[in-house]
C-alpha cells in the first residue's frame, strides 16, 4: 500500500489492536494472529467494515511444532476494499484440534470448514453439516493432508548443460 | 429432455401425505445433464424441495501431490484443473511464485500473458454456452459453439504449441514469443466471431423457447450473492461489479481500457448475456494488446544470465525460451505469497507457504466452481424439476475444478 | 419363449431351440452381417470421467466429426455398446463405471483415453485413483495428455476394423 492509508484501514487496525491481536502489513494483505477465543470478535468487526465473505480457509500442518495452523482469508467486493485481503491465523494442537465455527457470521464458511475437517481432522464446533465432501465414503485412513500421511514420490535426476 | 436412465437413477418414496408424495431422486454421474457429479434431489410432486450436491468424483488430490514435487512441476499439474481455460489457472500460480522469488517479468511478457488469458476466456465462455445449449437439448448451439471454439484453440496453438495445455507462463516471463502473421489471423478470427455472436443471439438467446426457459428462473439476489461469495459472471449478473482483474495486479490490465459488464436481473438469461458481452470485451482487449505491445525480452534478466552464452543468443534470436538448469531445483525462500486471477468461471485464489526448500510446504487453491457449489443448494428449491438443467447450464459449473 | 408359429415351448424344447439359434448366429453369413452392423453403430455412453472429456466432446464437434463413423453419444447404458473412459478414474467414479459397464448389453467394448487411464498419468502416486485395467477389460488405449481428437478418431477406426474381422472377446 503506497501513499497514505485509507481511514477504514486505520480504524480496523486500531479496533483489532484493542483485542490484543498482533498485526502486520505486507503488500495488499493485512495479516494478523488471533487466539481461537477472540476469533468470533475479530470476525464481527471485519463484517462491520464490509468484509462480508471468506475467500478461503486452509490448514497448514506443522508436525515439528505439534500444531495445526488454520488460516482464514476475508475478502470484500467493494471498490476501495477489494485490493486488500485480510488474513487471520489461528493455531490449535495436533492431537485434539478444535475451533469455533464461523458459519453464522460468514455463511460461505460452510463448505470450506467441511473440507478442512475432512483433510486435516479439525473439528469446527457449531457447524451443522460436518460430513464427507470429496473423499470416497468408505475412506478409513487418517486425514490425507497431514504430513504423516505419505504418498510415494520419486526423485529427479538433473543434468546440467 | 431429461430422459432418466432408470438404473443409476434410483428413486425412493420418502413419505406421503394425501395426494402429494416426496421422492428422493439420484441424478448420477452417468447422465447427460449432470456432468461428473451426483445430485440428491428431493421432489414433492414436480416441485424441488432440496438439492444436495455430492461432489468428489474427480478428486485428484492436487494439493497433496504439489507438496511432494518441485515448485515448477506444480504448473503442469495445476493446469489440469480447468483444462479448457488453462492459462488463467496458471498465471495466478506463477504470479504468486514470482512474488515469493522476487522476480519481475519484463513488460512484453506481461502483455503476452494478457493475450493468451483473453483467448482462453473466449474459449471458456464458448464451452459454457455450448454445454448450456446441450442441457436444454439445443444441439445446434452445442455444435456451433464447439466448432467456433476450434478457431480460438488454433490461434492458441500457433502461439504456444499445444491445443489445451499451454504451460505458457513460467516464473520470470513466458516461454515463446509472438509468431509472424499473428495479427492478421486474429483480425480474421475477430471479424468471424463478431458475426457469429449475432447468430448466437438469434438462434439461442432471443429464441422464444429458450427465453421462456431462462427468464425469471433461478434468480440470485444481490445481497445473497455477496454473502455466499459467488464469483464470475454469476456475480456480475446480479448487480455486483467485481472482477479480479481490477482487484489484483497481474498482466497488463492496468494499462488497457475495458469495461466489466454488469446486469441487474440475476436470472439465467442475465448470466448468459453477461458471458456474450464479456466475449466482445475480450476481443477489444486483444486488439489493444496487439497494438500496444512493447518490444524487448520475454524472460527475466535474472534467469536469462544463468544460461550459457550460446544458448542465450539462440533464445534472443528465435524467441523460444530454454529454461536454465536451476529451474529443476529452484529454492523458494521462506515465506508466504497470495495471488488472485480472473478465469472464465470466476476468481481463483492461491496461497503458497514455503519453508525454504525446493518443494512448497503448502499450496492452497480455491477455485471458482468450489465457491459456486453452494448455489446448487440455494437456487433450485421452489422451482419445477424441468428448470434444473436450465439453472445448471447457466451457472457454468465445472466439476474437475471444484474437486481439485 | 414363444415361437412365431403360435405355441409356447417349455423345457427341453426351449433349451435346444436356444442352442440351435446360437449355432445359427455363428454361421458365416449371419455372423458377418452382425459384425458389419455393430461396426457402424458403436454408440458410447454419456459418461464423462475427467478432463479428457473436453477433447472427447471436440471429437463429436463439427471439425473432427465422429458421427460419420456411426458414433453417437447416447443417454441410456442399456442401448449403447461402447464405454470411453476419458481421463483419470477416481475411486468414487470407478464404482460408477463398473455399475454402468455391467448394465450395458453384450457385445460391449471399452476404450481408455488419455495418459491417466493407462497408468495414472500425471497423478500416478495419488491416493484416490484406480487403473481402468484393473476393473474393466480395455480394448484400446489412446496415449496423450490430452490426446488430439484425431487420435480418438483413429481409435474408433481401429476398433471398427477389429470388430469387422470378428476378432473380439466373447462374453
Amino acid at each position: 500500500m503506497n501513499g497514505e492509508k485509507p481511514s477504514w484501514l486505520i480504524e480496523i487496525v486500531s479496533k483489532l489492536s484493542e483485542l490484543g491481536i498482533r498485526l502486520d502489513e505486507a503488500k495488499n494483505v493485512l495479516k494478523m494472529e488471533v487466539a481461537p477465543e477472540s476469533l468470533r470478535e475479530a470476525a464481527k468487526i471485519l463484517i462491520q467494515y464490509g468484509y462480508d465473505h471468506l475467500a478461503s480457509i486452509s490448514g497448514v500442518d506443522w508436525s515439528t511444532k505439534g500444531t495445526i495452523e488454520v488460516i482464514y482469508f476475508a475478502e470484500s467486493y467493494e471498490p476501495e476494499k477489494r485490493g486488500t485481503l485480510i488474513e487471520l491465523k489461528t493455531a490449535t494442537s495436533r492431537e485434539n484440534p478444535k475451533l469455533p465455527s464461523l458459519v453464522d457470521l460468514w455463511p460461505n464458511a460452510l463448505l470450506l470448514e467441511r473440507e478442512t475437517w475432512e483433510m486435516f481432522g479439525v473439528v469446527f464446533e457449531g457447524n451443522p453439516d460436518l460430513r464427507r465432501l470429496l473423499l470416497p465414503p468408505d475412506w478409513s485412513g487418517p486425514p490425507p493432508l497431514r504430513k504423516d500421511y505419505r504418498v510415494v514420490e520419486e526423485g529427479i535426476y538433473v543434468e546440467y548443460e | 429432455m431429461l430422459s432418466m436412465s432408470s438404473e443409476f437413477v434410483s428413486s425412493r418414496l420418502l413419505f406421503k401425505e394425501g395426494d402429494e408424495s416426496t421422492y428422493e431422486l439420484f441424478i448420477g454421474p452417468q447422465h447427460p445433464a449432470s456432468g461428473h457429479m451426483r445430485f440428491i434431489v428431493r421432489l414433492k410432486g414436480d416441485i424441488i424441495v432440496s438439492v444436495d450436491p455430492d461432489i468428489g468424483y474427480v478428486h485428484r488430490t492436487m494439493e497433496k501431490l504439489a507438496e511432494g514435487r518441485e515448485a515448477i512441476k506444480a504448473i503442469p499439474l495445476l493446469e489440469r484443473l480447468t483444462i479448457i481455460d488453462s492459462h488463467n489457472v496458471t498465471v495466478a500460480l506463477v504470479t504468486a511464485l514470482e512474488r515469493l522469488l522476487d522476480a519481475e517479468p519484463p513488460p512484453r511478457a506481461l502483455y503476452l500473458r494478457t493475450l493468451l488469458s483473453e483467448i482462453n476466456r473466449i474459449a471458456s465462455h464458448l464451452y459454457g454456452m455450448g454445454i448450456a445449449g446441450i442441457m436444454l437439448n439445443h444441439s445446434t448451439m452445442f455444435m456451433w459453439a464447439f466448432g467456433d471454439r476450434e478457431v480460438w484453440i488454433q490461434l492458441a496453438e500457433e502461439l504456444t504449441g499445444a491445443r489445451l495445455t499451454h504451460t505458457y507462463s513460467i516464473p520470470g516471463g513466458v516461454r515463446r514469443d509472438l509468431p509472424q502473421g499473428f495479427k492478421e489471423k486474429f483480425e480474421k478470427a475477430a471479424r468471424y466471431m463478431e458475426k457469429r455472436l449475432q447468430d448466437y443471439m438469434k438462434i439461442f438467446l432471443l429464441n422464444p423457447q429458450i427465453a421462456s426457459r431462462y427468464e425469471g428462473v433461478g434468480i440470485l439476489k444481490k445481497s445473497e450473492a455477496r454473502r455466499l461469495s459467488i464469483v464470475g459472471p454469476n456475480l456480475r449478473a446480479s448487480g455486483v461489479k467485481y472482477d479480479a482483474r481490477l482487484a489484483d495486479d497481474y498482466g497488463a490490465y492496468k494499462e488497457l481500457e475495458f469495461e466489466v459488464p454488469v446486469r441487474e436481473e440475476g436470472d439465467c438469461m442475465a448470466r448468459m448475456l453477461v458471458r456474450v458481452e464479456e466475449i466482445k470485451q475480450s476481443l477489444s482487449i486483444i486488439r489493444q494488446v496487439l497494438e500496444k505491445m512493447p518490444s524487448g525480452p520475454i524472460f527475466a534478466e535474472k534467469y536469462l544470465k544463468l544460461l550459457p552464452p550460446k544458448t542465450r543468443e539462440q533464445v534472443l534470436k528465435t524467441g523460444h525460451v530454454k529454461l536454465p538448469g536451476i529451474f529443476a531445483s529452484l529454492k523458494l525462500p521462506a515465506g508466504e505469497a497470495v495471488a488472485r486471477a480472473e478465469m472464465g468461471h470466476g476468481e481463483i485464489f492461491y496461497h503458497i507457504v514455503s519453508d525454504g526448500s525446493t518443494k512448497p510446504y503448502r499450496l492452497r487453491v480455491v477455485t471458482p466452481s468450489f465457491r459456486n457449489v453452494v448455489l446448487f443448494r440455494y437456487l433450485p428449491p421452489g422451482h419445477r424439476f424441468m428448470d434444473f438443467p436450465a439453472i445448471y447450464g447457466s451457472l457454468d459449473y465445472f466439476p474437475p475444478e471444484a474437486d481439485r | 419363449m414363444s415361437c412365431p408359429f403360435g405355441f409356447v415351448m417349455v423345457g427341453r424344447l426351449e433349451e435346444s431351440a436356444r442352442k440351435a439359434t446360437k449355432w445359427l448366429v455363428e454361421k458365416t453369413p449371419i455372423r458377418s452381417l452382425r459384425d458389419w452392423a455393430i461396426t457402424f453403430s458403436l454408440w458410447p455412453v454419456h459418461f464423462t470421467t475427467s478432463c479428457c472429456g473436453a477433447e472427447f466432446a471436440a471429437a463429436s464437434a463439427p471439425r473432427y466429426d465422429a458421427e460419420r463413423f456411426g458414433f453417437l453419444p447416447f443417454n441410456s447404458p442399456r442401448q449403447t455398446n461402447l464405454l470411453v473412459v476419458e481421463g483419470t478414474l477416481t475411486k468414487k467414479m470407478g464404482e460408477a463405471a463398473k455399475i454402468v459397464y455391467d448394465q450395458m448389453p453384450w457385445p460391449k467394448f471399452v476404450i481408455a483415453m488419455g495418459a491417466c487411464a493407462i497408468d495414472g498419468g500425471l497423478f500416478y502416486n495419488s491416493y484416490n485413483i484406480v487403473r481402468p485395467k484393473d476393473i474393466l477389460p480395455v480394448e484400446y488405449y489412446i496415449p496423450g495428455c490430452p490426446p488430439r481428437p484425431e487420435a480418438v478418431a483413429q481409435a474408433i477406426i481401429m476398433l471398427q476394423e477389429k470388430v469387422r474381422k470378428g476378432e473380439w472377446r466373447k462374453a
